[in-house]
């Protein structure tokens, strides 16, 4: 809502309190000011002109040679290119010196040869905005009144002497969507009285009954219809004042009829609408539900299919508008109107936002509805508008109002006890003090004993419970003023749970061994949604996505990192790190939520050690990643619940990739991205794991339990094996292990050799084992024992010969 | 006899003062100190001499060896430390070259700012709760006072699956779910970080996908002069012990009374200026007193419980604090913004 200053005055004193101080107040007290517009901001220089001559330019067709008396003591020339400059006309002159927007300084020149003292202005050469500028004028100058005044400051005359507050309001505060609303609420504030308009109009003998005949059918949506009937009107421009009052309200003006309406809807936030009675075609409105493929063409010329969602006002038969939304072009006021029909009405939110929505229309009227008018400001709304008519449109207001009324008007009562409203606010306010803050707001209230009844005027409807009492307390009473407090309860532990702890050691472990954390979008594409996914589930589809790109819910995050990857290694960032923690989305069928399921995943491409002037160059290898896997599985305590085993996996490279099992369920995946996809990507090799993060962190582990620094020396035994190619260390691993039994404490993997100088298809793999006994110091003889075991085992069951 | 001691002395102390490195020393002591050196060539003419002369050379031959040894010793240890001096200067290096970097990452910007929040709220004694991001309408919109059709739901239209089920708009439905669980008693101590949705078409200032963080407070005898105490120590944690805070009435469907928590601009110490457009202040968060129909609604008694709630967003309150100018950095993941975020402050 943009609230002029100067038109707010007309309602309450504000007197000593200048526009940028009310809209502080304001502010503070509960409806944020979002700006204060000086209109007339770095402008001078501007006077109303009188053309005297007017001539086309000799040297140039589309310009003009004029003399305008400016109220100096000899006229000024001006060459001027508008095309609707014609002599006689009163005109904005910028005089030389005048400053316009964008602090364009005017000063004599001469255009073709010829002198020009001044500019004649266009409303958007003086800062309004072209779409607010009457159509008229809208190509070419403005023109005042022919009686208007030379030589007086123009910009006053266009009301540009003006400062505008833009309030936004919250969806509750729609009284505010009026400048008597506005008016109410800015006296409460400042402690004032508020003037409201009275109008008054002549009586008629003949009856607006006689001529109109109103009944609704659809009660619900629309419990009061009321029309006036204005004879003899003449269409033409409204006065200047209200003209720039709309236009600074940013409504463009039309005619007066039509300005009128949107004026009073201004005023008193009550949208009106001017039908022309003589087209309507009966004498009847009726008001119903419109039938379902019903049509109307609307004033902008679009033809609307109408369902039994839509509320229409018909003449009886057909539609003539779209209630509460927009007029029928059918019924249109045009030039050659003489009577006007004037609907004042009350509809009831939802039908109308249904239309609004429905038809993507939404009008100054219609906001007002879907948020709520006061039902007590349709009749003097239409009474104001009417006098407006007789005054400013020559009209003749018919006697009496045609009116279909089944509305229950009334106000809301509602209690609170004093107790109340000090513990929820935490202040130690009096009876006293309370009342006095209902008696700004003017609402009536009585009290009894500690309890306080107010009664709220249908104007504010948005207060319906002691709450909202409250709040008008709070609010008027000033947050400044509450106190600074911490709640008393009994205190309570706060800490993260088991699980958050460790996502944040899952987060700390890996930005210690290098990775970046990136956060990414959770919605993404068909290809990307499915892509790399843990299980093969349907993706969770919007309803109605905004684009292709953000239409599905992701089942993995790997495709996400791989966009990072390929974003930064085309600005030069080839060598990367990045891991995400986040959810994903497993559909399920009917009105299930799907299953969300937290997953770690990360992706690594380029050079994973980089020491630059020592010349150690290393890029990231399948053995870099799954090395951060088993260090974070470690750290969770899980080494031993965990194993890798060779997998095939669509997007992977085939000989490079993992399955990861935890106690023997997949969990997840790492290894290579397949070289096409890196391709298709422009990255380098590049390596990606994907966990279910929810059940890694969920697995139980094992409780902390020291264990006895050992006392006895340990004796270690290297062998290497040759075996055929395709035998994996894991494999060997486990037979080792099993011999080894109780005495063999460890056993790792030293050294592999696949070069020239082995047998084709074979491989010589070495592990160092380490036999220990806490109770004893171990003698060869003891060990010798188990390892021959070992030895034998390993070549009758995975034929691995000794390596001499 | 006794001169060819001296003799001998002043040869030897000659011959270690000149020796140029430990071999020749070695070969010095072994020469004139050893078994078959001339210092036990000359003793061995001691039976010549008187029965009185003989201790007296005798010790006079101690007196030379001592001066021998006394001195292959401290030429000794002279040697030794140019040995090493020598080389040590023969490892020196540029202690100016750049070290071997300490690979390292670090967390996103966002979830720096969430974890600081959540351990500031877990010091006041809060948990933290966490929730689906896929939700039902009802625990989105209807448990929190905004039934279908009503108006505010414009405020932030919404990502839907189906009719029911959303994308979520705020968190808090985490605030519902943890009331309808705890099917009113009191007393709750929560904060809800997680990602939000909504129809926005992203831009410096607006992003389909952000993050939220929310609390919310329940017991009896919660009064909104708490709410302004708590945030008034989260803004001083948070942002510096000098800002001061304002609430300003607001409208949340939620929450009433609501209001919304500015601070004091930094930029200006209040004055105004562009970075709180003239105002003095900046809009840090929206909050307010539990409405009843919440409460009600999850089984709470309205008479005997109050509560206050509050929100904010993550990428505000980082683009404030650390300068960022575009929201869509928080999730385009340039690793030249992600390294900015390692130090600490
Ligand atoms: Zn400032």
């Amino acid at each position: 809502m943009l609230v002029s200053y100067k038109w707010l005055q007309e309602y309450v004193d504000l007197t000593g309190v200048s526009a940028e101080e009310l809209g502080e107040k304001i502010t503070k007290s509960g409806i944020e000011v979002e700006g204060v517009e000086t209109l007339n901001e770095g402008l001078k220089g501007i006077v109303v002109g009188h053309v005297l001559e007017c001539e086309k330019h000799p040297n140039a067709e589309k310009l003009n040679k004029t003399l305008v008396d400016i109220g100096g003591e000899e006229p000024v020339q001006i060459i001027c290119g508008a095309p609707n400059v014609a002599k006689g006309q009163k005109v904005a002159v910028a005089t030389v010196g005048a400053v316009l927007p964008g602090n364009f300084k005017i000063k004599k020149a001469k255009l073709r040869g010829e002198a020009s003292n001044g500019m004649i202005c266009s409303l958007q050469e003086l800062g309004i905005e072209a779409k607010l500028v009457a159509k008229e004028f809208s190509e070419g100058i403005f023109n005042f009144p022919e009686d208007t005044e030379v030589g007086q400051d123009a910009l006053a005359l266009l009301g540009r002497d003006d400062q505008i507050l833009e309030l936004g309001l919250t969806p509750n505060r729609a009284d505010c969507l009026s400048m008597l609303g506005v008016g109410y609420e800015v006296a409460a504030i400042l402690e004032r009285d508020v003037k409201l308009p009275e109008p008054k109009t002549a009586s008629a003998t003949e009856k607006a009954e006689d001529y109109i005949k109103v009944s609704v059918e659809a009660k619900e949506d629309n419990p009061l219809y009321t029309a006036k009937v204005i004879k003899n009107v003449k269409i033409g421009p409204s006065p200047l004042w209200m003209q720039t009052r709309l236009m600074a309200a940013g409504i463009r003006p039309h005619n007066n009829v039509v300005d009128i309406t949107n004026y009073i809807l201004l005023e008193y936030g009550q949208p009106l609408h001017a039908f022309d009675y003589d087209l309507l075609g009966s004498k009847e409105i009726l008001v119903r539900r419109a039938k379902q493929g019903e049509e109307i063409t609307t004033l902008d010329d679009a033809k609307r299919t109408l369902t039994e969602d839509h509320l229409v006002i018909t003449n009886g038969s057909v539609p003539v508008a779209l209630a509460g939304v927009m007029g029928g072009a059918n019924s249109e006021v045009n030039a050659d109107t003489t009577t006007v029909l004037l609907e004042s009405a009350y509809f009831t939110g939802p039908v109308i936002r249904k239309a609004s929505k429905d038809h993507g229309l939404r009008s100054e009227a219609s906001s007002r509805y879907e948020k709520g008018v006061d039902p007590a400001r349709v009749r003097p709304a239409a009474e104001r508008a009417a006098e407006l008519m007789a005054l400013y449109a020559g009209g003749e207001v018919l006697d009496g109002t045609a009116t279909a009324d089944s509305l229950t008007l009334e106000p809301a009562v509602v209690s609170v006890t004093l107790e109340k409203i000090n513990s929820v606010i935490g202040t130690e306010l009096t009876m006293q003090e309370v009342e006095a803050i209902f008696t700004r707001l003017q609402f009536k209230s009585t009290v009894d004993n500690d309890t306080i009844t107010v009664t709220v005027p249908t104007r504010r409807g948005d207060i319906t419970i002691e709450e909202d009492l409250i709040e008008e307390v709070a609010r008027l009473f000033g947050y400044d003023n509450v106190p600074k407090t911490l709640p008393q309860g009994a205190a309570t532990p706060g800490r993260l749970s088991e699980y958050q702890l460790k996502r944040r050691l899952v987060r700390r472990y890996l930005e210690g061994a290098g990775l970046y954390q990136a956060i990414t979008y959770s919605l993404t594409n068909q290809e990307k949604a499915t892509q790399f996914a843990l299980e093969k589930r349907q993706p969770v589809e919007l309803a109605m996505p905004m684009s292709e790109d953000r239409s599905l819910l992701r089942l993995s995050i790997v495709p996400q990192l791989l966009e990072v990857l390929k974003y930064n290694t085309a600005r030069q960032n080839d060598s990367l790190a990045v891991y995400e923690t986040g959810a994903v989305f497993l559909k399920n069928d009917g009105e299930d939520l799907p299953e969300e399921e937290e997953h770690l995943a990360a992706a690594i491409t380029g050079l994973w050690e980089n020491h630059q002037w020592q010349g150690e160059k290393k890029p990231v290898d399948f053995y870099v990643i799954k090395g951060i896997l088993e260090g974070l599985f470690a750290k969770l305590g899980l080494a031993d619940k965990i194993s890798f085993s060779a997998a095939e996996k669509e997007g992977m490279h085939p000989g490079r990739t993992a399955e990861v099992t935890l106690n023997g369920a997949a969990i997840g995946f790492v290894g290579q991205v397949h070289p096409t996809v890196q391709k298709d990507m422009d990255l380098k090799e590049t390596y990606v794991f994907e966990l279910n993060l929810k059940t890694v962190l969920e697995a139980g582990t094992a409780p902390l339990q020291y264990e006895s620094i050992p006392r006895f020396p340990s004796i270690t035994r290297d062998i290497a094996l040759v075996v055929d190619k395709n035998k994996s260390a894991a494999e060997l691993q486990s037979i080792i292990v099993e011999t080894g039994g109780k005495l063999l404490k460890d056993v790792y993997v030293f050294d592999l050799y696949e070069g020239e100088r082995m047998e084709v298809g074979k491989k010589s793999i070495a592990f160092s084992l380490k036999y220990f006994d806490p109770e004893r110091t171990l003698t060869d003889e003891d060990v010798t024992k188990t390892h021959e075991k070992v030895l034998k085992a390993v070549e009758e069951q995975a034929g691995a010969v000794l390596r001499g | 006899m006794q001169e060819r001691l001296k003799e001998l002395q002043a040869e030897a102390l000659e011959k270690v003062t000149q020796a140029a490195d430990l071999k020749e020393l070695n070969d010095i002591r072994v020469s004139y100190l050893g078994k078959k050196g001339p210092i036990t060539e000359v003793l061995k003419g001691m039976g010549k001499l008187s029965p009185e002369e003989r201790p007296k050379m005798g010790a006079l031959a101690n007196e030379v060896r001592d001066m021998i040894t006394g001195a292959i010793e401290e030429k000794q240890i002279a040697l030794e430390k140019a040995a090493v001096e020598q080389k040590l200067a023969a490892e020196k290096i540029d202690v100016t070259l750049p070290g071997r970097p300490v690979r390292e990452g670090n967390h996103h910007p966002l979830t720096r700012i969430i974890e600081e929040i959540e351990d500031l709220f877990i010091g006041m004694g809060y948990t933290v709760a966490e929730g689906p991001e896929v939700e039902k309408d009802y625990y989105n919109f209807e448990a929190l006072n905004l039934p279908k059709g009503h108006p505010a739901r414009d405020m932030q239209d919404s990502f839907y699956i189906t009719e029911e089920i959303l994308l979520r708009t705020h968190t808090s439905p985490v605030q519902a779910r943890t009331m309808e669980q705890k099917q009113g008693k009191g007393p709750i101590k929560i904060i809800c970080p997680g990602k939000v949705y909504r129809r926005d078409n992203d831009d410096a200032t607006h992003s389909h996908q952000f993050t939220q963080i929310e609390g919310l407070v329940i017991d009896e005898n919660i009064r909104l002069s708490d709410l302004k105490g708590t945030l008034d120590v989260f803004a001083k944690k948070m942002f510096g012990a000098d800002r001061e805070i304002r609430l300003r009435p607001s409208f949340f469907p939620f929450t009433e009374p609501s209001v919304e928590m500015d601070i004091s601009c930094k930029m200006c110490g209040g004055h105004g200026c562009s970075t709180c457009k003239g105002t003095g202040w900046i809009e840090i968060l929206g909050a307010g007193m539990v409405h009843p129909n919440v409460l009600e609604m999850a089984g709470y008694d309205s008479k005997k419980y109050t509560g206050f709630a509050f929100g904010m967003g993550p990428e505000r309150i980082a683009m404030l604090k650390y300068g960022v100018d575009d929201i869509r950095h928080f999730y385009t993941n340039d690793i030249r913004f992600l390294k900015q975020f390692s130090v600490t402050e």
